[in-house]
């Protein structure tokens, strides 16, 4: 015989939220697990009135999308969250940013347009930006050309079921060598494939095919996520959202 | 000397270790105060893993009071992984603080908190990472003075070369007048160097200085006596004892860390000190007397806590919760206040004697109904009444029948081996005990798929305690007694599958029983464990036996004793004991016969409901036992934005 959770079921979710929000600075060190925990601490803090699963042990619905690897900072992850109440967006946004330690900030909260599909079918590629300290520009920039000019980068990754081969550089839709302040900026944008390509593994192909080995780690940031169009640029996943938000707005909540 | 944050070299190294997040701070509620606005600097270190050391109450609660005062700052340290070790060493990056990097060594004073003797090697990674001189005697007034505290502190003989000072009993206050002395010597130009500054810290109530006593050993090994070497340093150190809870409402913002720590909630204190008695609980003897925080102040710490951090569960500490003179009012007011939140209230354990059911029932009304855990201790009633944990067969089974019977399907139950007097038959008893748990719970319960978890450990005796002269259990004598209790639990299968045992080998508590009864000589030892690669001796996976055992014997014989002769050998009555200069308060009198009164297997009642029985405490230190009930309600919340 199974058994039932006492009471009534939790009260439905009335209003989804969609939020960017970014890691930085020392936070970059944090795992995904880490900012799964702070956020929905944060979320009780700031009293956000979240729509919960049923069962015994209910959690508050969160789904995230695509995070960043531990160590890569982001100006760009996303998750959605479900309300048992309305609120006004903006509200959810400051008062979450303020509920979180200084480092994840919350950059934007939209109400998800219905009918306008889930928040992953938007996301299938990162922009990212690599600083390469103590590299030189003269030496990424060949290593990059010849990365490009490469049809297959084998690299090894250690992947949940051991080690695997994939091809970093089927993943890679665009790279470019910059320079800012004397040190080398690898700017790329990359597919999101499985298993997934990181800039580790683009960092390992580096080194596979020009013998580029940095003298101390790298430090990466995820700039931007969502769909690759035909130019090569990426399409604020937001974007649908926020333009439905403007043609109908209910009656916010206070938070 | 001038706090200068390490992260901009530390950062490249975080890159290449497990688990970077525990290294960078930036909790939620941590502070950060300017370095040159304060006199007073203190680095607080729990010389265990970040997960297991930051939720630790006892540094939180100094965390907050010493950040509090505007002449001084506080930041934390925590035991660093070997990985990273082995990468600050060849980066030359000092042993930091998490909280803005700073070096270790900048600061005035270190202050180590011991719940544990194994964390003992763990001090001596962090000093030497720090570039801390590792003995006492070779620092000078540019290095903290190294101050050790928490439970470990009241035997701090084995690491009497390496720290300056211990602080004996509750540091709320203590690290005030600490702070205090240093500020002012500081300030009048470092009168007298070290030894004047240590010398002064010596003088302050609690606080114990061992380069100012010296000891002396017979030909028997044993210590002939402690002896100070200066006039004007106290002959016995006493203890420091809070006297009203309320008044110290700490953390009032606990520490909410990114990384996943070992307690996933906050804790509330809700009484300091236990006179139940149990002799071999060194807690319950260190910690006296009773003091209880009211049910309002307990109702606002908890209020203020869960709003500052956001957890869904508070755990209501204490040595022995379901004691507090108003249990049932606080959790079931506290149960009608987060009505509809989500928001569970635990007990760490239950005494059988003290669970209720309507009890149980208002912690879990309004979060997830968890395991009970129930801590007999003792396998058999005549073990259970050597041990003065007295509860019959008949109520145990009773209680977790009933437990069943309401709904709970997982039950833990604590048990110890290797206690005075034990032999094979009372561990047995537990696996009877656990059988017939589970016959009559299935029966109560009309299920099948009920469980009991018997976790057992070696018992190490602890200084201070009515068992401080007991023959410690050999790992052999535990080991074989545990393979006992397996098969006994394994044969009958049909109840034994529902039956887990959870147990730990007999080694490290043979290692911990030295570090615990252990003299000044014992240093050495650690030192040389330390230097062959020994750390964080609480996890098995780093602990090695075979390098303590080595050691010990090396390190040992040229001065007649061995690692036997500090754990498994039964102390006489006239030994002076490395603690003896150490004032717990209670009478060694008292302790001496209430270990006699073990050996008859006599109890003793709790002196919170019948009359004192002269441990000594209460008129040593001046205090007595401040229990309620007040009788007072707590008012409901007003609720914000809901």
């Amino acid at each position: 015989m199974a058994r039932q959770p006492e009471g009534p079921p939790p009260p439905p979710t009335v209003q989804k939220l969609r939020l960017r929000y970014a890691k930085r600075g020392p936070l970059r060190f944090a795992s995904h697990r880490d900012l799964a925990r702070a956020l929905e601490r944060a979320l009780r803090r700031a009293r956000v009135p979240m729509a919960f699963s049923a069962g015994f042990t209910p959690h508050p619905k969160i789904s995230y999308v695509g995070a960043a690897p531990t160590g890569a900072a982001s100006e760009a992850e996303y998750l959605e969250i479900g309300l048992a109440q309305r609120c006004d967006p903006e509200q959810v946004r400051a008062a979450l940013d303020a509920s979180l330690p200084p480092g994840i900030d919350v950059l934007e909260c939209v109400e998800a347009a219905e009918g306008s599909g889930s928040l992953a079918d938007r996301i299938d590629a990162a922009t990212w930006r690599v600083e390469l300290p103590g590299v030189p520009l003269a030496e990424l920039a060949p290593a990059v050309e010849a990365f490009l000019a490469a049809d297959v980068v084998t690299v090894e990754k250690r992947t949940k079921n051991g080690l695997r081969d994939v091809d970093a550089r089927a993943a890679v839709a665009g790279a470019s060598a910059a320079e800012e302040a004397g040190c080398a900026i690898l700017h790329m944008v990359v597919r999101q494939v499985t298993p997934a390509v990181r800039p580790d593994d683009v960092l390992a192909a580096l080194a596979a095919v020009a013998d580029l080995r940095p003298p101390s780690p790298p430090r990466a940031v995820r700039e931007a996520q969502g769909r690759l169009d035909d130019t090569g640029t990426v399409a604020d996943p937001l974007g649908p959202d926020r333009v439905a938000g403007t043609r109908c707005q209910g009656e916010p909540a206070a938070v | 000397m001038n706090g200068e944050s390490l992260y901009p070299r530390l950062e490249p190294l975080l890159a290449q270790v497990q688990k970077p997040i525990q290294y960078v701070g930036g909790e939620l509620n941590a502070q950060v105060k300017p370095w040159d606005d304060v006199a007073v600097h203190w680095a607080l270190m729990y010389p265990d893993a970040y997960e297991v050391g930051l939720p630790n109450q006892g540094l939180m609660i100094l965390y907050e009071v010493l950040n509090e005062r505007p002449d001084a700052l506080a930041e934390r340290t925590y035991a660093v992984w070997p990985d990273l070790a082995a990468l600050m060493r060849e980066h030359g990056v000092g042993q930091f603080t998490v909280d803005s990097h700073r070096a270790v060594a900048d600061f005035d004073l270190l202050g180590v908190s011991f719940a544990t003797e194994l964390g003992y090697t763990n001090l001596l990674e962090a000093l030497d990472l720090a570039g801390v001189p590792l003995h006492a005697a070779d620092r000078d007034e540019t290095h903290p003075v190294v101050v050790a505290g928490g439970h470990a502190a009241f035997n701090p003989e084995p690491i009497a070369d390496f720290v300056d000072c211990a602080v004996l009993g509750d540091g709320e206050q203590a690290v005030g007048d600490v702070t205090d002395v240093v500020a002012a010597w500081k300030q009048q130009g470092r009168p007298g160097g070290r030894v004047e500054l240590l010398a002064r810290l010596a003088r302050v109530d609690g606080v114990y200085v061992p380069r100012f006593y010296s000891v002396s050993y017979g030909s028997d090994g044993a210590i002939a006596a402690v002896t100070r070497t200066r006039d004007d340093v106290p002959a016995r150190v006493g203890k420091r004892t809070v006297m009203d809870l309320d008044e110290w409402p700490y953390p009032k913002t606990p520490l909410v860390p990114l990384a996943e720590s070992v307690h996933e909630r906050m804790s509330v204190e809700i009484f300091r000190g236990c006179t139940r008695g149990c002799r071999f609980c060194q807690a319950g003897m260190i910690t006296r007397p009773v003091r209880e925080r009211t049910i309002t102040g307990i109702g606002s710490m908890v209020d203020q806590g869960l709003r500052a951090t956001g957890y869904e569960e508070v755990g209501l500490l204490s040595l022995s919760s379901a004691d507090h003179s108003e249990i049932g009012q606080v959790a079931k007011q506290l149960a009608d206040r987060y009505e509809g939140t989500n928001t569970g209230l635990s007990l760490p354990s239950t005494r059988v004697d003290a669970f209720n059911v309507t009890l149980a029932n208002e912690l879990s009304r309004n979060g997830r109904r968890s395991g009970l855990t129930f801590a007999p201790e003792g396998g058999s009633e005549r073990i259970r009444r050597v041990i003065n944990k007295t509860v019959s067969k008949e109520d145990l089974v009773r209680t977790v029948t009933t437990a069943y019977a309401n709904g709970w399907q997982q039950v833990k139950l604590y048990f110890m081996c290797g206690l005075p007097t034990e032999t094979d038959e009372d561990v047995l008893e537990i696996a009877e005990l656990a059988v017939e748990v589970i016959r009559a719970g299935r029966e109560a319960s009309g299920r099948k798929d009920i469980r009991c978890t018997v976790s057992i450990g070696g018992f190490v005796p602890k200084p201070h305690t009515p068992f401080q002269w007991a023959g410690q259990a050999s790992a052999e004598t535990i080991d074989s007694r545990l393979r006992l209790l397996r098969q006994a639990i394994n044969a009958d299968r049909r109840i034994g599958r529902s039956i887990g045992l959870r147990y730990h080998d007999g080694e490290p508590g043979v290692v911990e029983g030295l570090l615990s009864r252990g003299d000044r000589r014992v240093g050495r030892v650690i030192e040389r464990v330390w230097r062959e690669g020994g750390r964080f001796d609480g996890w098995s996976e780093h602990f090695s036996y075979e390098r303590w055992t080595a050691a010990a014997a090396e390190e040992l014989a040229p001065l007649g004793v061995d690692l036997d002769w500090y754990t498994t050998r039964e102390r006489g009555q006239d030994e002076v004991l490395p603690w003896d200069h150490l004032d717990s308060g209670l009478d060694k009198e008292w302790l001496w016969d209430d270990w006699q009164d073990a050996l008859s297997e006599e109890e003793v009642a709790d002196c919170r409901w019948t009359p004192c029985y002269d441990c000594g405490v209460c008129p040593t230190n001046g205090t007595e036992i401040q229990i309620g009930p007040t009788g007072r309600t707590l008012l409901p919340l007003t609720v914000v934005g809901r």
